[in-house]
Parts: structure tokens; sequence; C-alpha cells
């Protein structure tokens, strides 16, 4: 068969959207995978309805995939799809609005019935009224062929043929894309091992619509990406909250501590609980406690018999925590608290990203109770924090707050994976009796932490607690004046650790006069939006903050060194109103908080009107 | 330096002025456990108190073992994460009736359906002592003080009751006065693997005297619990206990004594030591004081041990090999 012209692309961005019940994350998965062994730079955005089954066909159960690969390296997974498939009229009606005009889109023909439509909220059927004009349309009734394929397979009802349909979508964008199909071939065999006729009928459905793409004259090319020249190593793809829970055992086998997770289910931090418990090979204990406070004390029990006690939550399991993280304070046990972000207030929207829980977990305690906050900037930079977080938890013998959202969580992207080795190990450093009076108060000159005594350490009993305590020897006090110093001491050793971490980074390669500071999970799309404002020929420079407690040292000294400066949040001035209290500098926000990643342009014409101004 | 068995109470006790009121009955109850310690043959370093909030809570500070005094209501929350994470070590809360029924009421059932091998000793004074003198969970209906001054609206818990419901392996009551009862209920709460639940009749002279006095100055109220024997209590053990048809249990003067419930606190099904809870000093003007029930169940500490020796046993932990499972390629 003739082949089809090969047209060159630099990248793309393609979105999988469908009912729930449809397949479209497995799908997704599975084009990633194809993409990432090509070699392209790729980053992903799973959207999905916080809604389990959410009715079949409704709006609120349509569930997404987003898809960024290129030839050179990307920091998003994209503003705007350059392809969407959509399989049902619900799909098609929550994600055309993100297609732009000329935009290529492929629906499933037969999924739009009067019934959908309807349970869309289509008066019409859009494909035959002119609402597609201005998309390249592929209307493909992708059901009846996948059924019409499969009829030969025996053993398999006519539903189960018709779930295949989203295979049938994946092998027709496989084969316009050019990615290899043997992988996607060997998944569904093994996936499916015990029903072999399940997967020969997966199989086929991929098979049949990829070849559909070869001979098919509604395309007329095929693009292909070239791979991305990336720095060489050995990489995989990987999730922020797959890429926490390994740097949470990264950690705990370079400190020798064993990792105690107390957690109690919430989306979108539950799979870090689900990840860890399944590497109990590792001496991970988790714990799946009765709620949030009963997980947070459990780890904090943990912590004070010599593990590395953690736990995981998102926004309303944080502020439960809050009450045992004070404690933790004034124990100076180490603890490391994972916050996933979501948005809020309250249960807000759980399955949305978010960064509104920065001053929460700043402040969000009784009294002065300071807490060292990393953030996350990436989903394989959730390892990194994690190592990060834990380090600074056993060295200071403090709770640490790590930060993530729900993009991080979900998100996924090409890892060069981390030379083992190579990763300084963490000294627990448990005191032992030494012959001369213990004090379990008396602090390390340098670091200002106390000896961590743990229970089963002869001749060093001793009793800790909640009530103030006397600086050295730890006993109940009420003075004054003790209270006083040990509340500056908590605090001097908590802004003494700006000493142990990284200075602040600047991108600034032109001598720019603004500054965009950005933290957390928007990373991606500000520096991505710095990219475009560069090459519009403008001058603007960039830091990103993954310590936000302490702020790295010369943190003042790079925003007093600009005129301008910008802080995009997903949060309405968080960040801003820290830095400027902290600093006296009068930065501006840029602030959109509507459950999703920024998007690069907005950002960049939010910087490039800055700079102009 | 490791210690051993042969260490008596003073060892126990720590540096710290004990700053309970006089005559509180936490004093008593402290000097039993300072006592009993001894002869736990646990070395010293392998002991932890761990507490909540209240007055009972402060003990930990007078006992020379590790201790933490924590937050209210949380300590059985904080000792199962010590107990899991630590085998090795002999684990006890001390919290009280306001600290463990009402805010840590969560966490009280939970570790006691764990099983988790913690001992929970909680004294009961049916009122919040710390916070001078609030009605608490187990105050009976009516009950005046400075929050409900014409009487609490509030139907109480029976701390029993409650505890054999949380399937509870391990369940028993004492008396602080009664400190020979009371080193011997420690004895066997110790000797239990698994949760133990011991609730102590506990008298706040300050905020609610004489809440027990119809157990501790009459003693002839206490129906004393011995498995394996009929049960009776009373002078000359002239009053016994009887089974009802419906399961629930009355008292009786003694006749013939094979008509009484004999005792067995290993029983699996937990239905009779549940009819022993409901008499009260309100349904019968006596209580039974002893070990309601004491049965094996699995632990939770040592099932998650188990796993963990399995998982391990299958395939030891390999980081690097772990980062590199899955689809990976080569640049
Ligand atoms: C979160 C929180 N809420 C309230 C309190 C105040 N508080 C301290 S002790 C206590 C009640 C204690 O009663 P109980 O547990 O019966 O102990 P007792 O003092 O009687 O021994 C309360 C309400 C607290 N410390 N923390
Ligand atoms: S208030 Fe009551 S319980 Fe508290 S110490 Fe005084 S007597 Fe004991
Ligand atoms: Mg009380």
């Amino acid at each position: 068969m003739a082949s089809k012209p090969v047209e060159q692309l630099d990248s793309v961005v393609i979105r999988f959207a469908g009912d729930s019940g449809d397949g479209m994350q497995l799908t997704g998965g599975r084009f990633t995978s194809e993409t990432a062994l090509i070699g392209n730079d790729l980053a992903t955005y799973p959207d999905f309805p916080a809604e389990i089954r959410a009715p079949a066909g409704s709006l609120p159960g349509v569930s997404g995939f987003q898809l960024h690969f290129a030839d050179h390296d990307i920091l998003t997974p994209g503003d705007q799809p350059n392809v969407l498939v959509a399989m049902n009229p619900a799909a098609l009606k929550t994600n055309l609005n993100d297609l732009p005009p000329s935009g290529i889109l492929v629906v499933d023909k037969d999924a739009f019935t009067d019934r959908n439509l309807t349970k869309a909220g289509y008066g019409g059927n859009p494909i035959e009224d002119g609402t597609l004009e201005s998309y390249e349309v592929h209307a493909i009734p992708l059901t009846s062929m996948t059924i019409e394929a499969l009829k030969d397979i025996e053993g398999i009802t006519k539903r189960e043929a018709e779930r295949a349909k989203n295979m049938f979508a994946l092998g027709l964008m496989s084969w316009l894309y050019g990615r290899p199909t043997e992988g996607t071939i060997a998944f569904l065999e093994s996936k499916f091992a015990r029903r072999p006729e399940i997967a020969a009928a997966n199989v086929k459905a991929f098979q049949t619509g990829y070849a559909f793409g070869e001979t098919t004259e509604a395309f007329a090319v095929q693009y292909e990406v070239k791979p991305a020249t990336m720095k060489p190593g050995l990489y995989r793809n990987i999730t922020g909250n797959q890429a926490l829970a390994y740097g949470l055992i990264a950690a705990s086998v370079k400190s020798g501590l064993p990792l105690f997770l107390g957690a109690y289910p919430i989306t979108p931090a539950s799979s870090v609980l689900e990840e860890l418990a399944r590497h109990k090979n590792f001496g991970v204990r988790t714990f799946q406690a009765e709620d949030e406070i009963a997980a947070v004390g459990a780890a904090l029990g943990a912590s004070f018999g010599g593990s590395l006690g953690v736990s995981t939550s998102s926004g309303p399991g944080i502020v439960l925590k809050q009450e045992t993280i004070g404690l933790g304070i004034t124990l100076e046990l180490p603890l490391v608290i994972v916050d996933v972000q979501r948005a809020g207030p309250s249960t807000g929207m759980p399955t949305k990203p978010e960064q509104a829980d920065l001053l929460g977990v700043m402040f969000g305690r009784n009294s002065e109770s300071p807490v060292p906050v990393i953030a996350a900037a990436t989903p394989s930079d959730c390892f990194d924090a994690a190592l990060e977080a834990a380090r600074i938890a056993v060295k200071y013998r403090t709770p640490v707050f790590l930060l993530s959202d729900a993009y991080l969580a979900n998100g996924s992207e090409p890892w060069l994976l981390p030379d083992v080795d190579a990763i300084p190990p963490i000294e627990p450093g448990f005191a032992e009796a030494n012959g001369e009076d213990f004090q379990p108060y008396r602090r390390d000159e340098q670091t200002l932490a106390r000896p961590w005594a743990i229970p089963g350490t002869p001749g060093l009993e001793h009793r800790i607690g909640g009530l103030e305590k006397q600086d050295v020897t730890g006993n109940v006090s009420y003075d004054p004046d003790n209270h006083d110093l040990m509340v500056r001491l908590r605090a001097q050793k908590v802004a003494g650790i700006a000493q142990d971490i990284p200075e602040l980074e600047v991108d600034d390669p032109d001598g720019a006069e603004m500054l965009v500071l950005s933290w957390g999970g928007t990373y991606g799309s500000v520096a991505a939006a710095v990219r475009r404002v560069r090459g519009a020929g403008k001058k603007v420079a960039h830091a990103h903050l993954r310590y936000l407690n302490p702020f790295p040292r010369n943190t003042g000294e790079i925003l007093r060194a600009y005129d301008k400066v910008l802080v995009p949040e997903i949060n309405l001035g968080q960040l801003q109103k820290l830095v400027r209290a902290e600093f006296l500098v009068d930065a501006t926000g840029f602030n959109l908080v509507r459950g999703i990643p920024f998007r690069a342009g907005e950002v960049a014409d939010a910087i490039g009107a800055m700079v102009d101004s | 330096m490791a210690t051993n068995g042969k260490l008596s109470a003073k060892d126990y006790k720590t540096d710290q002025e004990v700053r309970w009121c006089p005559g509180c009955g936490d004093y008593a109850i402290l000097a039993a456990l300072q006592s009993f310690m001894p002869e736990l043959e646990v070395p010293k370093e392998k002991i932890v108190f761990v507490s909540g909030i209240g007055c009972a809570a402060r003990f930990p500070y007078y006992m020379e073992t590790y201790g933490m005094h924590s937050i209210h209501g949380r300590a059985p929350a904080i000792a199962t994460g010590l107990a899991t994470s630590r085998p090795d070590l002999s684990v006890w809360v001390v919290t009280g009736d306001g600290d463990s029924l009402s805010i840590g009421g969560n966490h009280l059932i939970h570790a006691l359906r764990r099983n988790v091998n913690i001992k929970i000793l909680m004294f009961n004074n049916e009122i919040y002592g710390l916070t001078k003198g609030q009605y608490s969970p187990t105050s009976p209906l009516g009950t005046r003080t400075k929050s409900t001054p014409m009487g609490s609206l509030d139907w109480p818990f029976n701390p029993l009751s409650l505890a054999i419901g949380a399937e509870a392996s391990f369940v028993a009551r004492a008396i602080d006065t009664d400190r020979a009862h009371l080193t011997q209920t420690l004895r066997a709460a110790a000797a239990h693997r698994g949760s133990s639940f011991v609730e102590i009749f506990q008298n706040c002279n300050i905020y609610n005297d004489g809440a027990f006095d119809f157990v501790r100055e009459d003693k002839e109220n206490r129906i004393y619990l011995e498995h394996g024997k009929p049960i009776r209590f009373g002078a000359e053990g002239k009053k016994g206990v009887r089974q009802r048809t419906d399961g629930s249990v009355e008292l009786v003067d003694v006749t013939d004594e094979s008509e009484l419930l004999v005792h067995n606190a290993h029983h699996v099904e937990p239905s009779a030591a549940f009819a022993l809870s409901r008499l009260t000093q309100s349904t019968a003007n006596a209580t039974p004081i002893g070990i309601f029930r004491d049965v094996e169940r699995p632990v939770y500490d040592d099932l998650m041990a188990q796993q963990i020796a399995t998982a391990h046993a299958e395939q030891a932990g390999d980081i690097g090999a772990l980062l590199q499972a899955g689809d990976t390629w080569t640049i």
C-alpha cells in the first residue's frame, strides 16, 4: 500500500476525552508510553471527575487526558490541544472551547445519538448543523467499526466489543503520529492475560484503528515528531505521586530509618498511600488510620520511636492535622507532612489543582509554630523534594511540610533516573548515653537541633510533652523569660535552615528589569511563558522557589535587584503577601483560581504587559 | 547501662514534683504502677507511657521511663504508631474519661478493634478535672456542674460496654484504692498481647468527690469477677449474678449456686461480658470489678510485622531496581 506523505511537526498536543467509562486514562497512558519510547519529550495532564461513574453520557462524567510531546524540551502539557478526540457529545461539549480554529477533531459519530445529544445539552447534532465548521472534523463511526472488526472474535459480548472502541481510537492516533505499536499490544496481552478473548478483541480493535488510518482517505497526511535531544541516560515516565512515594522510600533507605506512613484516603493524595503500601519489602509500614488526626498522630508516635514518620493528605485533612503538627514542633521530632493541594475551600473541587494552602501550612496553627515548607516544582521533582523534606526533618528534628498539588500528583513527564548511589546519606544521629547527664533539650550549637533519644536506649529515659519546656532540661516550665527564649529558639532553628539550602537561582540571560517569581507546581507554565516572552524579544528574569520557609538566603537580594516583580500563583496572592511582608518589595500578583493549571499563554500575556508597562 | 528486673518502685519515680491535688485518686494509681513496674521484667528503657491531656494525663511526667504527654484525646493514635513501629516496646496509654471518650473516642474504638499492642488505663472520675469541673461523657444524666447548672442532658457512655462493643480483646475494671486488685489487673493487662482496656474508678476529691463511694467505701457492692467461678459477692458471698434467658444478668440472693453465672473471661462471644458491664450503680447499685474479657485475637502490630517479613523474604527492597521497574528507555 502506498504510504501517505509525512509532515514534520515540532510539537503536538493531543487530548483524549470521553465518558468516565470509556477508558480515556488508559488510552492516554498508552499513547504516553508509546511516545516516551520514541524519545520525544513529553508532559501529561489527566483531568478526571471526582465522581467515580457519573451518569453515562453526562457532562460531569467526562474524563480527559492531555499529552504534549515534542522534538525539543517542553515544560507543560500544553495550553490548547491541536487534536481533540471526543468519544461522545458530552466530551465534545466540555472540551471544544479549548480547541483552536482549524484544530483536528476526531469524534465517534455513533455516539451522537438523540439521547446522548440531549444529555449533553445539544439542541441539534453539532456534526451536522455547522457548529464544527471551523475545525478539521473527522466524524468516524468508531463504535460500529469496532464492533464490525470484532465480530469474528468468539466469547465476547457485544458490549465488550463496543468497549474496545477506545483502542480503535488509540490505534488511529498511533498511526497518525507514527507511534510504535508493539508496546501496546504486549501491554494489552498482559493486562487481559486471564481473558485472552478480551485481549484479542482489544488488540484487534487497536490494529484495526491503525489500519484504518493508513487506508482511509479522511487523513491525507501522517505526522512525525522527531525525538528530542535530551540528556543521555536511562529514562522512565513518572507521575508526581509516584515520584513522591519513591522519594520517601529513598529517604528511608538513605537514612536507615524505617518509613512509617500514616494516612487517611483523600483525593488527590491517596495514590501515595497506595503506592507505598506496595513496597513493604523496604520495611515500609503503611497505616490507614481512622482519620487524619490519627494518621499524623501515629506518624509522630513512630517518629518518637525512631522511624521516619510521614503523613500524606490534602487540604481538608491537613487542617485536621495542624494540632498534632504543633505538638511535633514543640516535641522537636522529625515528621514529614505532605499536602497534595486541591481546590477549596472545604471539599472544593477534589480532583483539581490549586496553590492556596501556602499560608495555611505556614500559619494555620496556634501560636508561634514555625515549620519548614518545601514545594515540588514538577512531577519528577516530587522525588527530590520528598528526599529533601526528609533530610531537613531528620537533621533539624522538626515537622516539615512538603507541598504538591493535583496537577503534579497525576501529571507525568520523562524522568532521567538518578544515580541512587550518589544520593548522600541522611544521618539520624540518635543520642546515646555517654556518661554525661542527658538533657533532652540541649541543642546542637550549629543546627539548634535537640537530641533524638529513642525508647530502647538505656539511660536516656525522659519525658517530653506539649507543655512548654525549660530550655536544656525539657522539664515543664511556666517561666515567662524561658517561654520567650523557647519561642525564639524554635524560630531561629527553622530560620537557620536557610544556611543549609541552595541559594535561589535566577534565570536572566539578558539582564532584565523585571523578575517573575513562581513557586510549586506552576514551574512549567511559568517557565514556558518566560520563554515565549523572550521569544517575542522582551527581557524578563525568572526565579522559582522550592523552599518557602525559610526562603533561600539570597531571596531578598534578588527581589530587590529588579524594578518590577510579578508573582503568578493559583491563589489570591499568598506568596506575594509573604515576600512583601518579608522583603518590603512591591510584588504584583497574577492570580487565576480556576482549578486548572496556568496556561503558558496567559502567563506570557501578563508578563509581556508588565514588561511593557 | 541496661537495667534488669531487680528494680523497686522508687526506680520509677522521677525528680518532678507530683502536682495533683492532695487526696486525688491519681496518687494511689501512680503508686500502684510504680511498684508493679519492676514485676513487668521489661527493661525500663523499653517502657513508654503516652498520655493525652487532663489531670490523669500528667502521669508520664512522674514515671521514670520514656514518656510523651501529647494532646487531648490522641494518645491511642500516637501509641498505635509507636507500638506498631516498635514491637519491642511495652507501650502504655494513660487517659481520662474526657480524653478517651469525648475528644478521643474515635481513636480509642479504633485502637481497640485493631488490637494494637497497647495497654490503655482509663482513669474515670466522671468529670473534667483539669478544666475545673465540667461534666464528662461518663457523668450520669442530670449531673450538675458549672457547665450544667440545671443538670446534664446527655446520656453517659458505659466505658466497658463501649470497649466490648468496639471489639476489645481485654477489658477490665479496677478501683484506685484497691491496690492489691489493681496490681493484679495490671499484671493481667500487661500479660495480654493486644489492646488491654482497664477502667480505673478514680476519685476526684475536688470536683466530683464520692462518685464511686458505692464501691470504694462499700466493699460489699464490689462484684469481684474470677474466671471459671460462679459470680458471688456481698457479705459472705450471699449474693450472686444470674443470667436471664434473654442473655441479660440480674442480682439474686444465692440459694442454689448452680443457678449462678459462671464467669468465663475467655469466651469468644462477648455477650456475657457485655451483660455484666450493664451492672452499674444506677442499674444494680453494685458493679463488677476485675477482668470481664480476655481473649486472643490477631494483633495489628504482629500482622504488620509479618507482612513486612513476607514481602522482604520474597524480594528485599532495592531502590535502584524500584526506580527502573516498568517501561524505561535509554537516550
Ligand atoms: C483540643 C483541646 N480541647 C480542649 C482542651 C481542654 N481540656 C484539657 S483537659 C480536658 C478534659 C479532661 O478531662 P479528663 O480526660 O476526664 O481528665 P481529668 O482531668 O478528669 O483527669 C479538656 C476539655 C485541650 N487541652 N485541648
Ligand atoms: S482536679 Fe480532681 S482529678 Fe484533678 S488532680 Fe485534682 S482531684 Fe485529681
Ligand atoms: Mg475525668
